[in-house]
């Protein structure tokens, strides 16, 4: 057993569970939707990404790609979050809740392409 | 480059990860602890409050507590958080400054800077391995005639010392293994501007190694290799090598030279000067019995070339079985008197001091000198660094290894017909050189003379094929003369024509007429070549030198003068 692979997975495997506990639930429902759920995503998708730097094999190089599509997104949706409850005056409204959780759930799907990767990888990985 | 960028993040992976979980850390805590706001009502830090807080209390910017002062709880836990982010910060920091400071790291830049400097080379330049005393010398004097140079050598201080010299060209130097091909590759040698390869590194194994190696990655290029060992110099030779240069039997020629005709010495020793290097007296040595200290492969050449001479040599050799010397030889350092007397330094006339080490050929130089004054001394010094030392000695000539090749090599590139004048030179007597000699002298001041050849060719000589389309001769007499003042001659002596089809005239006469493809050698003072430069490629000049009439330039003139040839 390589500790570096499980705390590897372990990573990769959390984003995505966190990201689809924070997706699950009505679109546009801001009590359906944690944004401490938001925030723990947000840091084990970082943590993920940069557990992919130099890595110089092929399959790496897309891991990493797909972690940065999942921050980009996860990033997105945070400031989205910090302007409508802090920048504006009507603060959280149902549309801005819709577009948050939307964008957090294109970043699930590049969580998801994440670990079908993994789980392809470690299933060619015979030893 | 792409290389640097994998070993930067994969070295930052734990730093960045030590970063992103202290600062979520701090965050959740700073959301957790109760506040209170600005009406005593309880209240917790939103993310993005907390998140705005962390930063810049991370970076210990410190904008204070915002937006309400804190509770208690909320100062203890930004106490933590305060050394939690600082320290991992640091830590980061330290990390990034340790990998830039590291050797391994630091080798990595300098390799991605030489490949991107090799990359951009548009002009030809000479791969040079191996940068001691003869290796510097090459690449200054290729620089100063605009030759570039890309050079690899083990030793850092040196490729260090060379990037601080303010060359004419630029050099891209590496300090690398040079028996390892890749090396070679990565420094040009299978680029189509790669001229040729030099081998110069103290160790005839590595040449060897670095010859084959470009032999067989890019066959075409001429390799010139040092070698100081018969049977490594008869390796290289064997697949192809094509110039080998050992300094010390070069020396001994030249050295077997001066006595059987001292003006032939000269005018080697004239044609293969340096720039700028002054003119050197030279007195014939004597005949008759010399004593030789140390029987080396240095020792070994000299008495070789003496013998052949007809010049008897007295060995003084520490290890006589081992080095092999002949019988009668002195066992002993040199150094001490009583060797010397062994040797009969009462009737020798000359002392060469031929040991590897310098030290001791300088002490052997003056213990001789103390017991008989007018000796005739020779020493070979074996490190350029030495030099102030061997002039103070005031020793009548001084061997130097790096010299000898360094020079070599020069006149190989910059001036390939010198190699053939100089062949040629060899089957004539000492009469004959004793005219030269004299000629040469005749136009010279007080620095050697330079030499350079002259191609008639479209781009060297533009004027001369315009004249020729006039259906005009041009002489060698018409390209000596000043182009300034038409009755005198410049200060230059043409040594050697080579003829397009490959017929050689040794000193050619003034009334030779040149024809297409000649290639003629010159020798003189060194305006001589910019004025002869400037006939060659104006053609009034030339035209008023070889019909003696000012032609019109202008259209106009023309007409009115009555010339409609152009």
């Amino acid at each position: 057993m390589n500790l570096e692979k499980v705390i590897f997975a372990f990573f990769i495997v959390l984003s995505l569970t966190l990201n689809f506990g924070f997706f699950i639930g009505e679109l546009d429902n801001p009590n359906h939707h944690n944004v401490y759920e938001l925030f723990a995503a947000l840091v084990v998708s970082l943590i993920a990404t940069v557990m992919k730097f130099g890595d110089r094999a092929h399959i790496g190089a897309v891991l990493l790609a797909t972690s940065l599509v999942a921050d980009l997104q996860l990033i997105a949706a945070v400031i989205v979050w910090a302007i409508s409850e802090h920048g504006t005056v009507t603060g959280m409204t149902p549309m801005v809740m819709s577009s948050i959780v939307s964008l957090s759930g294109g970043a699930l799907l590049a969580n998801i392409t994440s670990v079908v990767i993994l789980v392809t990888e470690t299933v060619m990985f015979r030893r | 480059m792409k290389n640097i960028v994998y070993l930067l993040l994969r070295r930052m992976r734990l730093p960045l990860i030590v970063i992103i979980l202290s600062y979520s850390v701090s965050i959740l805590g700073l959301v957790f602890m109760p506040g209170i706001d600005d009406q005593g009502r309880p209240w917790h830090m939103s993310l993005f409050h907390a998140f705005y807080f962390v930063s810049f209390m991370a970076s210990t910017i410190g904008f204070g507590e915002i937006p309400y002062p804190f509770t208690n709880a909320q100062r203890l836990w930004t106490t933590l958080a305060m050394y939690l982010t600082v320290i991992s910060w640091l830590y980061a920091i330290g990390s990034l400054l340790a990998l830039l400071q590291e050797p391994a790291f630091k080798r990595v830049v300098a390799y991605a800077k030489f490949t991107r400097a090799i990359k951009k080379i548009k002009e030809p330049f000479y791969l040079l391995c191996g940068l001691g005393d003869a290796g510097q010398l090459v690449v200054r004097e290729l620089a100063e005639d605009d030759i570039m140079c890309v050079v690899v050598d083990r030793n850092d201080q040196r490729v260090e010392s060379l990037q601080l010299e303010n060359l004419r060209v630029p050099t891209p130097a590496l300090c690398a293994d040079v028996t390892d091909s890749s090396t070679l590759l990565a420094a040009g040698l299978a680029r189509a501007e790669c001229a040729g390869v030099i081998a110069l590194t103290g160790i005839d194994h590595i040449n060897l190694n670095i010859a084959i190696s470009s032999k067989l990655l890019a066959p075409e290029l001429p390799v010139i290799c040092r070698s100081e060992l018969h049977d490594s110099a008869d390796n290289m030779a064997s697949f192809g090598t094509d110039y080998i240069i050992n300094p010390f039997d070069t020396f001994a020629e030249r050295f077997a030279m001066m006595f059987q005709s001292p003006s032939m010495y000269l005018v080697y020793e004239w044609m293969t000067s340096l720039h700028e290097a002054p003119l050197t007296e030279f007195s014939a040595p004597p005949r008759g019995t010399w004593i030789l200290c140390g029987y080396g492969r240095f020792g070994k050449a000299v008495r070789r070339a003496l013998s052949f001479k007809g010049i008897q040599t007295v060995i003084v050799e520490l290890d006589t079985v081992g080095t092999g010397a002949p019988e009668g030889a002195v066992t002993g350092r040199g150094t001490e008197a009583f060797t010397l007397h062994e040797a009969g330094i009462d009737q020798a006339v000359g002392i060469i001091a031929g040991t590897d080490d310098d030290a001791n050929n300088l002490s052997i130089i003056m213990t001789a000198v103390d017991m008989k004054e007018d000796l005739y001394t020779v020493a070979r010094q074996n490190l350029r660094a030495n030099d102030a030392i061997f002039n103070a000695a005031d020793i009548d000539l001084v061997m130097q290894s790096g010299m000898i090749i360094g020079r070599r090599i020069i006149d190989l590139l910059t001036n390939p017909l010198l190699g053939d004048f100089l062949r040629l030179a060899r089957a004539q007597n000492e009469a004959w050189a004793n005219v030269l000699v004299s000629r040469i002298a005749g136009i010279l001041t007080d620095a050697p003379p330079e030499t350079w050849t002259l191609t008639v060719s479209l781009r060297q000589t533009p004027s001369i094929l315009e004249v020729f389309s006039t259906g005009q001769e041009v002489t060698l007499a018409h390209l000596t003369t000043d182009p300034r003042a038409t009755g005198h001659r410049l200060p230059c002596v043409p040594l050697y024509i080579r003829h397009q089809n490959h017929l050689e005239v040794l000193l050619p006469d003034d009334d030779l007429p040149l024809q297409f493809g000649d290639q003629v050698l010159f020798c003189g003072q060194r305006d001589a070549e910019t004025h002869m430069r400037w006939t060659a490629q104006n053609f009034h000049a030339l035209n008023f030198i070889v019909t003696g009439y000012d032609r019109p330039s202008g259209a106009v003139w023309r007409l009115l003068s009555g010339d409609r040839t152009g």
